[in-house]
């Protein structure tokens, strides 16, 4: 202990305020324990907050109606010119943030959760030391690590120019670039990429593998990209880039293609979104007894504990998928845990959503995967274009696919590319944590003319019952 | 790396085992599978056999030691790597609670079991600390429901097995794992050695089980009993011819297998006594087949191995099978498989001289029938005092379930049985 060094002691320590540590602080305090919540940040809120979930959908939103507005011609909307003031864009996007964050400052205060703002490490299996100005000591009984994560770096290239951006950096809209590189064809890369070519740059995507959105289906994916070219977006698969040189105001990229092809391109800017990594190498955490895996995630049992009894994990340090919701789960899941709830993180599924235009949005078992398990499945697909209220909104691409088990009829998987899905998919993600089978809904009346219509029209088609769409009859 | 072996839950109810002796000392290169140490978990006594290769760094307990299921028993360096796995350290599950948890169903994104069970009943089975794997769902397409999930925690079903050396275990027909909660309050105890000198042991884990089972037979089942005797005196001779006829054998013929006999030709004119109550459902479970325990006393305590499909086997099959399993019991070597699955049970206190005798009911069976020492005594026959071999029977049962002359009609058939053995040859 250093002379003028403060200790002091907690019994539940968040560090983070993310989603995940902010839902683990409240929950715990909600749950009668003293909270103390150390942010590293000026404010609340974590990445997505301030450069991740709330930002960039704030200006997808924003951009999207550019788009919207224009297709609007075919119902009589005469927009002749309609222009986007990128700073008033900007500015409006930092006061979401900030009342979003206010709110988070409002919600601890009222729980009485003391938010410490600083760095904290480990330097016991009981100790924090943090770094806030004035070193001082915290000991507590438990903890709870919720540092998420940040943006990867491509192997070999060096990141040091303003014109060479993360998705942070993007997310600030300094300015709109003539053209723009995107190095990684994930949800980050082509969210952001169609936000700036929805305002006017030309944007080329860079993705190593053989198709966008990797791991995700590929009939999902063929949608997104259609709708991609019709922004004029260029895409380069199975595309890796080996070298990146920044001059004169501009940005040389030497990509190699397979076959050892090589292309030279040049962009105003880059964005590089080739994944993100766990922020768990500055911790501390070999002062603990803590078991991470090589990619430096934080292991984990069920009840988010980590190999050191007092300490649990929860967020984008214990592994994929990085998605705040399942950080926010994982944060109920450890408060309640150190309240000694019989709790466990058992979902059966965590849905993910990808906000481009169209939408993607997926739980459970892709046909694929349920085969691969050894299952016989029914699937039912239903196009939006069949769809009545698709019509009316103008948006009649994409589709909703139900797959079930053949024997038992129930739900294993539902994928949906096309508008609105991002709020259509919570409700099949409650079938699948709740056994739901086929009938349950398909019997389930769901309101017309809406969207939702959509899943229980697919579920009938698994049945061979829809009515929408005519399918040639399987008699049993 | 190091890694840890935990001591792995087995099933049957057993939460935790008692160190005899380690065959390995720190520092040792042991193979996989290699014997590490001597357990005795409840009524048997075990090996555990290591799960990796390499070098012991550290064994956490001393011969004489109680450890719980999932506390670390021994650590290991180097040896082949293990693909990364989310460790508990040294967190120990206390209770079954955290057991259950290890069971439950896994999200089947990741290709865990497909338990079909909805958010709410997943906590209720965690509160209960019931593994969902084991529990039949009664919903649709087979989902498990909240009654489902309690009406196990009641019973306790079986709990999936994980071999530990020579799969012996021992625990009788389906154990209730919440018998804890069974108990009566008590009073607090005075401290005796204000009396004189006392001497405190504790209880080996068979016979803490053995006080559980116990208590919780005891205060879920309205016990009454019916007693009786029968003249075995034409039995006897029968028994004794047939010895000599298979004493080449080896076969050791006791009057247990004409008792067994009896009972089942019994119980298949009275099947309520070969059944289970199944309170959740309010329905009487009657079992068509013919499984008998057989109350063994052993060093440890009381063992009740199961005879199968009693009715199917000769008498001198069911002697022969008999004697193999009596013999394994008492050296604690009885299968897991053998101590499950019962619908009624046989006592027989005779063995050790006893007369009559009150058992306490084997649940979830419905009744348990005790048998005497036989005895020569004086009986009237025909107005005239004539000296009989008799044997007492004493049948403890459910009220619940069957009446007193329900009872009592069965007691007398297996007497009329027991009494001419012509007559038991040709019905049994």
């Amino acid at each position: 202990m250093v002379v003028g060094e403060i200790e002091r002691d907690a019994q539940v320590v968040v560090i983070g305020g993310g989603p995940g540590g902010y839902a683990a602080a409240f929950r715990a305090a909600d749950l009668g324990k003293e909270v103390v919540l150390v942010e590293a940040a000026d404010a609340l809120g974590g990445e997505c907050l301030h450069h991740g979930c709330i930002p960039s959908k704030a200006l997808l939103t924003a951009t999207h109606l550019l788009d919207q507005i224009a297709a609007a011609r075919v119902m009589g909307i005469r927009a002749e010119r309609v222009s986007i003031d990128a700073q008033a864009l900007s500015q409006w996007k930092g006061g979401v943030i900030d009342q979003l964050a206010k709110g988070l400052e409002q919600l601890a205060e009222r729980r009485g959760v003391e938010v410490i703002h600083g760095k904290a490490t480990f330097s016991g299996s009981r100790r924090l030391r943090i770094s806030d100005g004035s070193v001082g000591a915290l000991t507590f009984e438990q903890a709870i690590i919720a540092t998420g994560s940040r943006p990867m770096d491509v192997p070999g290239i060096e990141r040091d120019s303003e014109l060479v951006m993360t998705s942070r950096e993007a997310l600030m809209l300094q300015d709109v670039p003539e053209r723009l590189l995107v190095i990684g064809g994930g949800y980050i890369g082509l969210e952001l990429g169609s936000v700036y070519a929805r305002l006017g740059s030309r944007v080329t995507v860079v993705e190593m593998t053989a198709q966008l959105l990797p791991g995700i289906d590929r009939d999902l994916v063929q949608v997104v990209q259609r709708a991609l070219r019709q922004h004029a977006v260029e895409i380069h698969l199975r595309a890796k880039v080996t070298g990146l040189k920044t001059e004169g105001g501009r940005v040389h990229v030497q990509v190699e293609r397979e076959q050892g092809e090589a292309l030279a391109l040049e962009a105003d800017r880059v964005l590089i979104a080739v994944g993100r990594r766990p922020n768990t190498e500055t911790l501390g955490l070999e002062q603990t007894r803590i078991v991470r895996d090589p990619r430096g995630f934080i292991q984990v049992d069920r009840q988010r504990r980590t190999a050191e009894p007092r300490i649990y994990a929860v967020g984008d340090v214990t592994g994929e998928p990085m998605l705040a919701h399942k950080a926010a789960r994982e944060g109920k899941v450890a408060a309640e845990a150190i309240a000694g709830e019989p709790v466990a993180f058992d979902n059966v599924t965590v849905p993910a959503v990808v906000f481009t235009e169209p939408e993607i949005a997926f739980c459970g078992l892709s046909e694929e995967e349920a085969k691969a398990a050894g299952q016989a499945v029914k699937v039912g697909k239903f196009p939006f274009r069949a769809l009545g209220r698709a019509l009316t909104l103008n948006r009649t691409e994409g589709f909703v696919k139900v797959i079930a088990d053949a024997e038992r009829n129930v739900i294993l998987g539902v994928r949906m590319v096309g508008p609105g899905v991002s709020d259509l998919i919570g409700e099949a993600v409650l079938a699948l944590e709740m056994g739901a089978q086929l009938e349950d809904l398909t019997v389930s009346i769901h309101p017309h003319p809406t969207l939702s219509e959509a899943l229980a029209e697919a579920a009938e088609a698994a049945q061979q019952r829809a009515i929408h769409i005519y399918q040639t009859q399987v008699r049993a | 790396m190091p890694r840890e072996f935990k001591f792995p839950d087995i099933g049957e109810g057993i939460t935790e085992a008692e160190l005899l002796r380690w065959y390995v000392q720190e520092g040792d290169q042991v193979q996989e599978n290699q014997n590490l140490a001597e357990i005795e978990t409840d009524k048997a006594v075990a090996d555990l056999p290591s799960p990796y290769t390499g070098t012991v760094s550290r064994l956490h307990y001393q011969p004489g030691d109680r450890f719980p299921v999932g506390a670390a028993l021994v650590t290991f360096t180097d040896g082949e790597e293990e693909p990364a796995r989310p460790t508990a350290g040294e967190r120990a599950p206390e209770d079954r609670r955290a057991v259950a948890e290890e069971a439950q169903a896994r999200p089947r994104e990741s290709g865990g079991v497909q338990v079909l069970a909805t958010p709410a009943t997943r906590r209720r089975a965690r509160e209960l600390g019931v593994d969902l794997t084991a529990v039949r769902g009664t919903g649709p397409a087979g989902r498990i429901t909240d009654e489902d999930v309690e009406r196990d925690a009641r019973e306790g079903a079986p709990q999936p097995a994980a071999t530990v050396g020579e799969p012996a275990t021992a625990e009788v027909g389906q154990v209730p794992e919440r018998a804890a909660q069974v108990a009566p309050t008590r009073s607090p105890l005075p401290d005796f050695a204000q009396w004189g000198p006392v001497e405190r042991v504790a209880l080996s884990a068979t016979r803490r089980q053995i006080a559980l089972k116990m208590t919780q037979a005891l205060f879920t089942a309205p016990h009454a009993a019916a007693l009786d005797e029968a003249d075995i005196t034409e039995l006897e001779l029968y028994r004794q011819r047939a010895q000599e006829l298979v004493q080449d054998r080896g076969i050791h013929l006791t009057l247990l297998p004409f008792v067994m006999k009896a009972a089942v030709a019994g119980l298949k004119q009275f099947p309520s006594l070969n059944a289970t109550l199944d309170e959740a459902r309010q329905e009487l479970v009657l079992k068509k087949y013919y499984h008998l325990g057989v109350a063994v006393d052993t060093e440890r305590g009381l063992i009740v191995p199961v005879i199968r499909d009693v009715d199917r086997k000769s008498l001198i099959a069911l002697a022969a099978e008999l004697g193999g399993v009596v013999s394994r019991t008492r050296a604690g070597k009885a299968h897991l498989a053998e101590l499950r699955g019962g619908s009624f049970t046989l006592t027989n206190a005779g063995a050790v001289g006893g007369h009559t005798f009150i058992s306490i009911i084997n649940y979830p069976e419905v009744a348990i029938l005790g048998m005497g020492r036989a005895q020569e005594k004086p009986v009237v026959r025909d107005g005239h005092i004539a000296v009989r071999t008799l044997l007492p029977l004493s049948m403890s049962f459910d009220h619940r379930v069957v009446d007193g002359a329900y009872a009592v009609r069965f007691l007398n058939h297996v007497i009329a049985l027991l009494e001419d053995p012509v007559r038991l040859q040709v019905e049994a």
